[in-house]
């Protein structure tokens, strides 16, 4: 049976509403105040340890984002960590919400088709990680322009500019994650703490678990070296399963010119490397392209999930 | 002239192994108020929400002005209204914000969204409270403001599912109000509700929904034919004899209800006083009382339903 009007009719209107919704909310407001705190102390801590130790780098300003000064973690580790959150917190409620205060049935009957509804809220709360994405790069160029004195290079641009978009599609993977289980579960408390758990077993858990899996699938043999290297690639293969490992990995590379691998390095491999010596940026791109395309196929693969599921359902509650 | 705005055949919906509603037909002509009545969970809402294409039947057909709301459910909903049971607005926004939402969906032009809003809220009387969030609103209020965005959209159809439950007789009379202005105005409508005072003030027609079937559609007065409004209702008041016993067999009697000591009522489908006066005499009773009185179409009702539920 085929359907007339397009469906994107009105996503446009949703998002910009779910948006202008999330951008006045408290709760955004308290959850983006605890990033930008972190984030500064973060990059505070970064400069200070930049202007003691490094004399020259053409990266400086990339450093600001991945030096860390203890107890603090670096600008990068702290996004990781914690973007998640905002997603949740902006996702979480987006679909059970409605029916909650009992919008959803007259939300449905205006003519639009049900695809907008899903469509809207997963852009709506995209734009606003994006938006706010975006401030918080900005900010933390601007301290390191400050502070450090010197402006950003244009490799340093292009090399924010790509992690940026990535930190993007992390946060579209939990965005999906939160709006998945909005969806299927009809508490909204109950779909929070759902996220919330899968958020911490993934971020805090995920690094413990998998070599604990590692070592039972592939043991260790001491006469047979390869299983070392047989070990740590199925430890490697089972942390990625976590969306932190995956952004961790290509956080590493684009932030780091001279990272060569995200796995094991073996000495014939770096014969004729001159060690240190900074990858273009294409090439550290095609390094991590696997791992971009993990992030943008579970994103994609959640939020399909979300979307049959609320295709199917029975707008009476 | 007279053209079927709203037409079912067969609707049906199963949930599982359960039937929520098992073949429904129902036509509603332009410029018709029907009332969907029945108790809660008889299938009213389950109907609405497919006849809206909010829900696909299982079974049967719908053509709402003359389109499928499966097919081409945009064209269908742009210009058939629906105001659910208990309406839920953005608590967090204005009336007039929500309002425009809503335009905005419906691809209202932003002045033209502006000058209907105003209108609307006009009209429904909210418009000293127009800027002020919902979220302060009384439910009648939430209601009115429900029909209002169906004016805000020119709808040619309301469907409005139980849209006085928990309403206050002031405001339930004030929507009842609103619906008819709407009503004279041309617009189609459908209401559903459990109380039949509703109903009968403003519908022209009534459909009586049980288990999930229409049991009788028609006018108010053809109801009251129907279901009893024609019975007759005798107060007796006797000493000294069982009249449950006695005029058990009695012919035309329908049903005998004790009441308290010596009183009973007596159903029955013509006037029986001169042959219960006989019994309570002829069983050496003293007949202290006959009063005649023929059932009102609320009790008719209500009795309805309960032998409904005895059928089943």
């Amino acid at each position: 049976m085929t359907r007339e009007g397009s469906p994107f009719k009105g996503t446009a209107t949703i998002a910009l509403k779910e948006a202008a919704d999330h951008m006045t909310s408290a709760r955004m407001h308290l959850i983006m105040l605890l990033v930008l705190l972190t984030a500064a102390g973060a990059v505070y801590g970064a400069i200070g340890r930049i202007t003691a130790t490094t004399a020259e780098d053409p990266f400086l300003f990339l450093k600001l984002l991945t030096v860390a000064r203890d107890p603090l973690p670096s600008f990068a580790a702290f996004l990781g960590f914690l973007l998640p959150l905002v997603a949740i917190t902006l996702g979480f409620d987006a679909i059970n919400g409605e029916y909650a205060r009992r919008t959803m049935s007259r939300l449905l009957a205006q003519p639009i088709y049900r695809d907008a509804v899903l469509f809207g809220k997963f852009l709506g709360g995209l734009l606003v990680i994006a938006i706010a994405l975006l401030t918080l790069w900005l900010l933390m160029t601007g301290l390191g322009i400050l502070f450090l004195g010197l402006p950003p290079s244009s490799g340093d641009l292009v090399r924010g500019i790509a992690y940026l978009a990535v930190t993007l599609a992390y946060a579209g993977v939990w965005l999906a994650l939160a709006i998945a289980f909005s969806t299927v579960i009809r508490s909204p408390a109950t779909s929070a703490l759902a996220a919330l758990s899968v958020w911490l077993v993934l971020t805090v858990f995920w690094g413990m678990i998998a070599p604990l899996i590692a070592s039972t699938i592939a043991p260790l043999d001491p006469l047979d070296p390869m299983t070392v290297i047989t070990q740590f690639e199925t430890q490697q293969a089972i942390a990625r399963l976590s969306p932190q490992s995956l952004y961790g990995e290509v956080t590493a590379l684009l932030l780091d010119p001279s990272a060569r691998s995200v796995g094991p390095l073996f000495f014939d491999q770096m014969q004729g490397a001159v060690v240190g010596a900074p990858l273009p940026t294409v090439q550290s791109l095609l390094v991590v392209w696997p791992q971009i395309s993990g992030l943008v196929a579970a994103m994609i693969l959640l939020f399909t999930l979300a979307y049959v599921a609320f295709q199917r359902q029975e707008v009476r509650a | 002239m007279s053209t079927t705005v709203i037409e079912a055949k067969g609707l049906t919906k199963r949930y599982g192994a359960a039937l929520a509603v098992a073949g429904v037909d129902l036509s509603v002509e332009a410029g018709e108020v029907v009332g969907l009545l029945g108790p809660n969970g008889a299938g009213k809402t389950t109907t609405i929400l497919m006849l809206l294409g909010l829900t696909e039947p299982s079974e049967g057909q719908v053509l709402i002005l003359g389109k499928d709301p499966l097919r081409e459910p945009l064209e269908v909903k742009r210009q058939v209204g629906y105001l659910p049971d208990t309406v839920g607005f953005y608590d967090n926004m204005s009336a007039r914000e929500n309002l425009s939402y809503t335009a905005e969906l419906a691809g209202l032009s932003r002045d033209q969204a502006r000058e209907r809003i105003a209108a609307a809220l006009d009209k429904v009387r909210l418009r000293d409270a127009a800027d002020r969030q919902v979220g302060t609103y009384s439910r009648g209020m939430r209601q009115r403001l429900g029909i209002a965005e169906l004016l805000m959209r020119d709808c040619r159809v309301a469907i409005l599912d139980e849209p006085t439950s928990g309403l206050d007789p002031q405001a339930t009379q004030e929507l009842l109000d609103l619906i008819q202005t709407l009503s004279r105005e041309g617009m189609t409508i459908l209401l559903s509700s459990h109380m039949l005072d509703v109903v009968q003030t403003v519908c022209h027609r009534i459909a009586l929904f049980r288990n999930g079937k229409i049991g009788f559609v028609g006018t108010v007065e053809e109801l009251a034919d129907r279901i009893g409004g024609g019975a007759f209702v005798v107060d007796v008041e006797a000493d000294g004899i069982d009249l449950a016993q006695a005029a058990r067999f009695a012919e035309g009697v329908k049903s005998i209800a004790a009441d308290r000591d010596g009183h009973w009522l007596v159903e029955a489908e013509r006037d029986v006083r001169p042959e219960l006066a006989r019994l309570v005499v002829q069983g050496g009773g003293s007949l202290r009382n006959l009063d005649l009185h023929r059932a009102r179409l609320d009790q008719a009702y209500s009795r309805y339903f309960k032998e409904v539920a005895h059928d089943a």
